[in-house]
């Protein structure tokens, strides 16, 4: 009794019951429907040429979001509207879309492969913020890379399309309601499976009859198992469709994020811990991947450089594990066991993470460290909580990411700072024992003094940030 | 088509790229966006996992399923396995020794490219490691070279520095360059009857790719058509690099006699085709108090790789750039072609010109520092004699005349408008008074010499057909890889017949029309080709003419292409009616064009000559700040101006300014290549490697052209840009120098690429001594 896929592409049912749920969409576009408009430059989620957008009902409106076809299995659409380059002519009535025409007049191609890219990415940033800064659009374009134009041309393009651009993304989401599903999907082909339950019940139950079964959520890694690691995927069971998962709720001062909740999704409430926070938001990834993205995968793939890790391990994030028998809480540092091995047991999923409200005594900061600003995996990444009675540390509760096999806090800092006045002296001791708490690597990300060294640097700009307010600390922005 | 008495496209008119509606819209027909003929098969190649190593044996018999049409190696290929560009050393595939971690040693063609990618990967390969080198300073003590050691001298070096009044020296490590051009490497061979292939190919070099597929096959260059619409980006990297993907192609097309696709993905790429070639330099200098070079050693160590590929040639031009803009008076330029075990670096925007170039702005850097002098004041009186002004500074190092030096004017025109002086100041004042942040600036000179440096190269050919209906048929040896070269010959027969540019259509790049290009490369696109489509213009207009003085009895003179039409005479005939008409009394209309550059002479021997027809100038200033506690830095603002004579499209030149800009600021600071301790490559996906996004342009971006015609006679006075801006972002390197002096009384030692991690080091260094 296998379903099939039903999805809406540039405004047209398409039903797809014969292809591997591990076909990307892209492969989909330029193999099965010849719109070679979207192109393949990484199959990695990071250049940004695959640029679709995706419109997903929500609350009986349709939302749209830019996502990276290249890492997005194909059924993942299922009940979702696929926009591509193709379709922004149709939408203007047959002339150039306001944003391309804006491109064409600012000369923001020049060997033009990665320009529907930018064009979609642009589309979308126009269709949520209609009036963007400058920042929003450079934000909207971290994920695109451009080798030709030196971006000048792209970014006046974006401020020029933003002042005219009148064309909207269809509103009516007649059609897309239609194709709901209220039961679990089940897909199958050639012995690949693929189930999207819709409730965490569900999940519970299908998580407990396939233990082998890998959980997809935004797709951002799982996607790369297959585009880079050419792995076989037999069966896959998606947290995308369950409404339960995609709750964010405020109670009791505490944060609770569904574990299905998109990085952009959480943004705002996260960034509300403070400016630091959503600075590193801002450098997570790219504007397509946290679209897809989510708070539960990127814990639950226990990635020593998961940038959501440190900021949440220091805010003392609990994380809720669910499965056919019950849920059980644990603290967010204690499920990462070592390299690769996570406290998840076999039936079990993340159905939720709670992070605690930031009481006034509470001095934090978070910040990240890589190559380059947009779209890097971190070198370092790492996350103060300081816990203050008046100039004495009460407590406190550090974390880094990149310094070790997994997220960790610094216990050997922590407990020299506890019960310690917060002065430049302390700081500066406290550095030392940055070294007794970790053993980075080298890689080529970094080398393992430059991770030390810098790590230790980071927390000594945490002082700064937190003692002497006045102090200029930021390359980017009004500092300069 | 319509007769406006407005005509667009001319030449100077800043239209938009011809194909950016195209672009826009998605509708660009790239390689892999060709309809695939029916039964095109898919091909993989497997890379060798060993930087050095014996083949003791190759295994294929697991290889084959259903669907796997061919498994080929070094022993299927009918032709001759090597598809090197100039001397040999390029094999196709490894015979019994690989030579770099990457290197292809053997091809699948399937039905699907995951079915080949499975194929290829049962193979089972039994390899013996050897010792591979890995770095330039080993392969210097095996003395392993790619090419002969080669010098470049006037004067005398050594007693020029030993009389000088101060002396110093240095090293410099220069890491290399990843193209990255967005649509990686591809080709789709289709056999043809008689054995013959075509081939589509993103290459900048479809007569090579056509000449090496017919090697590798056996074949005639006869046999063999290769056809470009356009690529993706290029930047050097497809200019030798892509025959190999063409050949892979051609050879699984040959044998299983089906369409076969090559496209490589990311990671493939990367880790399989050549990069700008990493370089160490060592320096002496001697100089006056005012910082006035008077005795110069420099030694250059090229990493080649495993094979001579362009790299003769590319370290020539870091030599010939050695000096950017100064004179050097007595100087000893000397470099090493090291043959290492890693993939074969090839041409990369610059050639080796922005090595060279970095590593005499680094020492002057040096010398301003030392001298406590603004850098700015010790690279003017090091500055080569001004056009029009010439005395006894105009020699450079390998015997050529500078003769149109305009940088002293474009130097006082950017210092000026990019207000230099007070930035300075207010630089000092924010040094003072801010401990973890510090800003720097530096105003850097781009001398760029113009021409293939092999003679031969410097030709081009271009073939136009007018239709009876007037519309124009333009065809010619450059490929499109962005830059506009299209657009611009475009611009150039539009003027040339005085008709709109819609009149003109722009054709794929094909073998079979224009034969034996040299490749786009060099920024000679359009000064060549320009010139040949111009001539083929003007022999098709010169038989109009013949005719119409004949057919409608006038003087030849007086026979005009105006805006409105063809004057003749009194009357104003249409241009398509004119064509029509010579058309009716049997008047060819189609030609070829052929154009040579002129005055190019170079005496291999002496190290003399005049490689360059001219020299395209321009200077930049950037302003950045760092974060002293993490070594991060961010782009204030940069100031660009630019020589490109008269431009044939403004719009076009000021974005490949500013791309190159960019692309040069990638190479100096975020873009780390990093090999591991066995030699393989690390860094060969964006994930890991990377380019500058729009957040890491400058914040202030000011650019400008100036306005001044190319001395040398090019076409419409115009001069070349694809390479020179890229050396612009040396400015922005010696900023972040700048900047790190800033922090301490130590040594400023600074290489390139500049990251976050490097930058610290730096300033760890700089205070170690404070």
């Amino acid at each position: 009794m296998a379903d099939t896929i039903r999805f809406i592409l540039n405004g047209k049912l398409r039903e797809v019951a014969d292809l591997s749920p591990t076909t990307t969409v892209l492969q989909y576009l330029r193999t099965v429907e010849h719109l070679t408009g979207t192109k393949e430059g990484c199959a990695e989620g990071d250049c940004g040429a695959c640029t679709v957008i995706v419109g997903t009902l929500a609350n009986g409106a349709i939302r749209y979001h830019t996502v990276n076809s290249c890492i997005m299995f194909l059924p993942v659409l299922d009940g979702k509207h696929l926009i591509t380059v193709e379709y922004l002519k149709v939408l203007a009535g047959g002339s150039l879309h306001p944003v391309q025409q804006a491109m064409v007049d600012c000369h923001g191609s020049q060997c033009g492969f990665c320009t529907p890219g930018f064009v979609m990415s642009l589309v979308g940033l126009l269709e949520n913020t209609p009036v963007p800064s400058k920042e929003d659009i450079q934000d909207s374009l971290a994920g695109n890379l451009c080798r030709c134009t030196g971006y000048r041309p792209i970014l006046d393009a974006a401020s020029i399309a933003a002042r005219k651009g009148k064309v909207h993304l269809p509103s009516d989401a007649q059609l897309l309601r239609s194709l709901q599903r209220d039961a679990l999907l089940t897909y199958e082909v050639q012995g690949q499976k693929y189930f999207a339950p819709r409730t965490a019940d569900e999940l519970a139950g299908l998580v407990t009859e396939n233990p082998e079964a890998i959980l997809l959520a935004g797709g951002t890694d799982v996607g790369l198992w297959v585009t880079k690691q050419h792995k076989l995927l037999m069966t896959l069971i998606y947290t995308g469709a369950i409404a339960e998962l995609h709750e964010i709720n405020e109670t009791d001062g505490n944060l609770e994020i569904g574990a299905a909740v998109s990085y952009t999704q959480a943004f705002e409430k996260l960034a509300a811990y403070d400016e630091s926070m959503e600075v590193l938001l801002q450098r997570f990834a790219s504007t397509q991947i946290r679209n897809s993205g989510t708070v539960g995968g990127n814990i639950a793939n226990g990635s020593p450089i998961g940038d959501g890790m440190p900021p949440l391990i220091a805010l003392g994030a609990k994380l809720v594990l669910r499965s056919a028998a019950g849920v059980r809480m644990i603290a967010l540092e204690d499920y990462f066991i070592s390299y690769g091995k996570q406290d998840r047991m076999p039936g079990e999923f993340i159905e939720k993470i709670i992070v605690p409200g930031k009481a006034a005594n509470v001095l934090f900061k978070t910040y990240k460290l890589s190559k380059r600003f947009d779209q890097d995996i971190s070198a370092v990444c790492s996350a103060f909580a300081l816990t203050m009675d008046g100039k004495t540390i009460k407590s406190a509760r550090i974390a880094f990411g990149g310094m070790a096999a997994t997220p960790k806090r610094a216990l050997n800092v922590e407990k020299y700072l506890t019960g310690r006045q917060w002065t430049d002296e302390t700081v500066r001791e406290a550095m030392q024992f940055l070294a007794q708490d970790y053993t980075p690597i080298k890689d080529m990300r970094a080398s393992a003094e430059y991770r030390m060294v810098s790590a230790q640097n980071l927390l000594y700009r945490f002082y700064i940030e937190t003692s002497e307010p006045g102090t200029k600390l930021r390359i980017y922005g009004n500092d300069g | 088509m319509t007769d406006k008495t407005v005509i667009k496209g001319g030449v100077g008119e800043a239209i938009p790229h011809d194909s950016a509606t195209l672009h826009v819209s998605g509708e660009a027909v790239y390689t892999d966006d060709i309809r695939e003929p029916q039964g095109c098969l898919h091909a993989y190649v497997l890379q060798s996992s060993y930087a050095h190593a014996r083949i003791r044996k190759i295994d294929i018999s697991e290889c084959y399923s259903d669907g796997v049409h061919a498994v080929i190696t070094a022993a299927d290929i009918p032709g001759i396995n090597d598809v090197a560009p100039v001397f040999s050393g390029d094999p196709v595939f490894a015979e019994d020794e690989v030579f770099y971690a990457g290197q292809a040693v053997l091809a699948v063609a399937a039905t699907t490219r995951e079915l080949a990618r499975k194929a290829a990967h049962k193979a089972v390969i039994e390899y013996e490691e050897l010792p591979a080198l890995l770095n330039v300073r080993d392969a210097i003590k095996a003395q392993s070279f790619v090419g002969e050691t080669c010098t470049m001298q006037i004067g005398d070096s050594t007693a020029g520095i030993e009389k000088a009044a101060h002396r110093l020296q240095g090293e410099l490590e220069i890491g290399g360059q990843d193209h990255f051009y967005l649509e990686g490497q591809i080709a789709m061979a289709t056999p043809q009857e008689s054995g013959d292939m075509h081939c589509w190919s993103s290459t900048q070099h479809p007569s090579e790719v056509q000449h090496l597929i017919a090697r590798v096959l056996g074949l005639s260059d006869h046999a063999v058509t290769v056809d470009v619409r356009r690529m993706g980006g290029a930047f050097g990297g497809k200019e030798s690099q892509a025959s190999l993907i063409a050949c892979i192609a051609a050879l699984l097309a040959s044998k299983t006699g089906s369409p076969v696709k090559l496209r490589l993905d990311r990671d493939d790429d990367m880790t399989l085709t050549g990069k700008r070639h990493p370089f160490h330099a060592a320096w002496k200098v001697g100089f006056d108090e005012q910082g006035r070079i008077e005795g110069i050693e420099i030694d250059l160590a090229a990493n080649c790789g495993m094979s001579a590929d362009l790299s003769n040639a590319v370290v020539d031009r870091a030599m010939f750039h050695s000096d950017n803009a100064y004179y050097l008076g007595n100087a000893r330029i000397t470099a090493y072609r090291c043959k290492t075990n890693m993939v074969s670096h090839t041409a990369f925007r610059g050639f080796g010109g922005p090595q060279g170039l970095l590593v005499i702005e680094n020492i002057i850097d040096e010398i301003a520092r030392y001298l406590g002098k603004d850098p700015l004041a010790v690279r003017k009186i090091n500055l080569y004699d001004a056009a029009g002004a010439l005395e006894n500074r105009c020699t450079t190092h390998y015997g050529m005349t500078v003769e149109d030096n305009i940088l002293p004017d474009i130097l006082a025109r950017l210092e000026a408008t990019g207000e230099y002086a007070r930035r300075i100041e207010d630089i000092r004042t924010f040094n003072d008074r801010n401990r973890i942040l510090k800003k720097g600036i530096a105003l850097t000179p781009v001398k760029f010499g113009i021409s293939f440096t092999l003679k031969m190269l410097n030709q081009a050919g271009a073939l136009i057909h007018v239709y009876k209906d007037g519309s124009i048929h333009l065809n010619h040896g450059g490929t499109e890889m962005g830059q506009g070269l299209h657009t611009k010959v475009a611009q150039v027969v539009a003027a040339e017949f005085n008709v709109d540019i819609s009149r003109v259509k722009i054709t794929a790049t094909s073998t079979g029309k224009v034969p034996n290009t040299s490749a786009t490369a060099a920024s000679s696109g359009s000064d060549l080709n320009g010139k040949a489509a111009q001539a083929a213009a003007r022999i098709i207009k010169e038989r109009l003419v013949d005719f119409a003085a004949r057919h409608f009895d006038v003087e030849k003179d007086a026979i005009r292409f105006e805006k409105e039409g063809v004057r003749i005479g009194s009357q104003l005939v249409n241009f398509a009616e004119l064509v029509s008409h010579a058309y009716e009394n049997r008047v060819s209309l189609s030609s070829t064009g052929y154009y040579r550059t002129p005055k190019l002479h170079w005496d291999k021997e002496a190290a003399k000559g005049r490689p360059f027809f001219y020299f395209a100038y321009g200077a930049a200033i950037s302003e950045v700040i760092i974060d002293t506690l993490t070594g991060e830095y961010n782009i204030l603002r940069t100031d660009i101006l630019h020589d490109v004579g008269n431009s044939l499209n403004p719009a076009i030149d000021i974005g490949q300014i500013e791309g190159g800009f960019v692309q040069g600021t990638g190479w100096l600071t975020s873009e780390e290549l990093y090999w591991d301790e066995k030699g393989v490559l690390k860094t060969h996906a964006p994930s890991t490697y990377k380019i500058p996004t729009s957040r890491d342009i400058p914040d202030d971006f000011r650019v400008a052209l100036f306005d001044r015609e190319n001395q040398e006679n090019t076409v419409y006075r115009s001069k070349a840009v694809g390479e020179p801006p890229l050396m612009l972002s040396v400015s922005v390197f010696l900023a972040i120098k700048d900047a790190i002096a800033a922090t301490g009384k130590g040594p400023i030692v600074l290489n390139a690429p500049a990251t976050p991690e490097e930058v610290l080091r730096a300033i760890t260094k700089a205070r170690s001594a404070s």
